[in-house]
């Protein structure tokens, strides 16, 4: 079926069978990869992307159900500019192999978006997202320091 | 996963031909149709419908004489949408944001989450037998782990627990669902849908062919100011529970006037306590009235090899969920 996915601002015209998820139509069809496939059954949350601005699994999302604009960590910054929160992230070390941080990054700005900055706020908005490493301090830490950072970013525009 | 195909109806009457599956926030039935638990061949979208809303009933597809006097929420709303609605009662909003991920939560609808599926192991494994998934096969639970699985209303054929938060905060708001088929509408209390297993374990509910969720009501949501939910899980977030207790309570005088109380965790269905409420009727609202009405809750209760401390469990945490209510009571 021919579908159309607004990716990263980009109209994107597929055909894909009905069972085809938003992750693998990313990944497969479209070259992105930022969203990684972790148990592909919606437990782990390393495919975290935002549909219309929400944080959702594209694993358990159906490509053909997509109407919403869907942004992706590619779509967050350019490799000459990270976004805030990817700075947090390096800064604080907020990561051992990596693997999970695409999805602990959205979930992240979703929460700074929100306002949220109490740990255990955080902790409970993030616990969607595993890190087999248990970087879990310092990734807490990472998103209390990018949501004031994302705050002081946007007041100076 | 299996090849399906797909449409995405823009009315009810459209989608309920019995033909189709119905796929919603998607987050129970794409992750049983990668595991080959589910194999529809006909899958209906019906994000389209308009089957939204969060507010006071206007007596929907079927008046049931408590129009004006309901809260209204929308088979298609989102539980991270309901749990911050000012509106619902404390409860809900509670068992809601307590339930699964952020993501999930942003995902799954109200009508969806009341028709989730067991997370049972063996229902969730193709090549284990379950009444469940397979009636007739057998029930791996029975002589397996069963650690998580129900101590109420079990039988021979299958221990699996409900898995929903939010239904078992509905069912002791004595809320009611309604349902639209190709036959028309009509309006169930919630309690009466589910089906516990018996010996048809794969009849979970009173859901006809083809019939659609259309809206959840909660009759005098004022009544359910003072309600809370507890659940006690093997982690802080992000885990089914292994018991919960949704309570109402109404204290005057330091008296218990009414009480309205379900369990979940340990129930094959949402496990309603009527003999808790009634036993707390008119006792006074003290930790050593609320314990002794607990005992009324386990009466029944038939442990497997694993689960055990739910027993205890259950009597605890619905002790703790009073003790809650009665601290914050203000009159």
């Amino acid at each position: 079926m021919n579908i159309a996915l607004e990716i990263n601002g980009t109209t994107e015209h597929l055909d894909v069978a009905p069972g085809v998820t938003l992750l693998d139509a990313l990944r497969e069809r479209l070259g992105v990869t930022g969203p990684k496939k972790g148990c592909d059954r919606g437990q782990c949350g390393a495919c975290t992307v935002h549909i219309g601005g929400r944080t959702a699994l594209s694993c358990l999302t159906l490509a053909a159900t997509v109407t919403q604009p869907v942004t992706t960590v590619e779509g967050l910054s350019t490799p000459e500019r990270l976004h805030p929160m990817q700075r947090a992230f390096a800064e604080h070390d907020a990561l051992q192999c990596g693997f999970c941080t695409p999805g602990q990054i959205m979930s992240a700005v979703a929460a700074a978006d929100r306002g949220l900055a109490e740990p255990d706020e955080i902790r409970e908005f993030m616990s969607g997202n595993l890190c087999r490493c248990s970087a879990y301090p310092t990734i807490v830490a990472a998103v209390r320091d990018g949501a004031s950072e994302e705050g002081r970013a946007d007041a100076t525009v | 996963m299996r090849q399906f195909d797909i449409t995405a109806p823009t009315t009810i009457d459209d989608a309920v031909d019995g033909r189709h599956t119905f796929l919603a926030g998607g987050t129970t039935l794409v992750d049983l149709m990668k595991l080959d638990v589910l194999t529809p061949p006909r899958v209906a979208d019906i994000n389209a419908l308009p089957l939204r809303g969060i507010g006071a009933d206007e007596g929907g597809h079927s008046d049931n004489g408590n129009a004006g006097h309901g809260l209204r929420i929308g088979a298609l709303e989102r539980m991270s949408d309901v749990a911050e609605h000012p509106d619902v009662p404390p409860a809900v909003r509670r068992a809601l944001t307590l339930s699964a991920s952020q993501q999930l939560r942003n995902m799954a609808t109200i009508g969806g989450n009341l028709l989730q599926r067991t997370r049972c192991g063996y229902f969730r494994d193709t090549t284990m037998p379950c009444n469940k998934r397979t009636p007739g096969s057998g029930c791996s639970a029975l002589g397996g782990n069963n650690r998580g699985h129900a101590v109420l209303g079990t039988s021979d054929h299958c221990v699996a627990t409900h898995a929903s938060d939010l239904a078992v905060a509905l069912v002791a708001l004595d809320a009611e669902v309604r349902l639209v088929g190709s036959d028309g509408a009509r309006t169930t209390p919630l309690a009466d849908f589910y089906r516990t297993p018996g010996d048809t374990p794969e009849i979970e509910t009173g859901l006809r062919d083809g019939e659609l969720t259309t809206d959840v009501v909660v009759p005098h949501p004022e009544r359910a100011a003072h309600s809370t939910y507890v659940k006690v899980r093997d982690r802080q977030s992000y885990e089914f529970a292994l018991c919960s207790v949704a309570a109402s309570l109404d204290v005057r005088d330091g008296v218990v006037v009414d009480a309205r109380i379900a369990a979940g965790g340990v129930g094959t269905i949402p496990w309603r306590l009527p003999g808790v409420e009634a036993a707390l009727r008119g006792e006074p609202a003290t930790e050593s009235a609320f314990a002794a009405a607990a005992e009324v809750a386990t009466h029944g209760a038939t442990p497997l090899t694993h689960n055990g401390f739910k027993v205890p469990l259950l009597r605890r945490t619905l002790v703790r969920a009073l003790l809650e209510l009665a601290e914050g009571s203000t009159r």
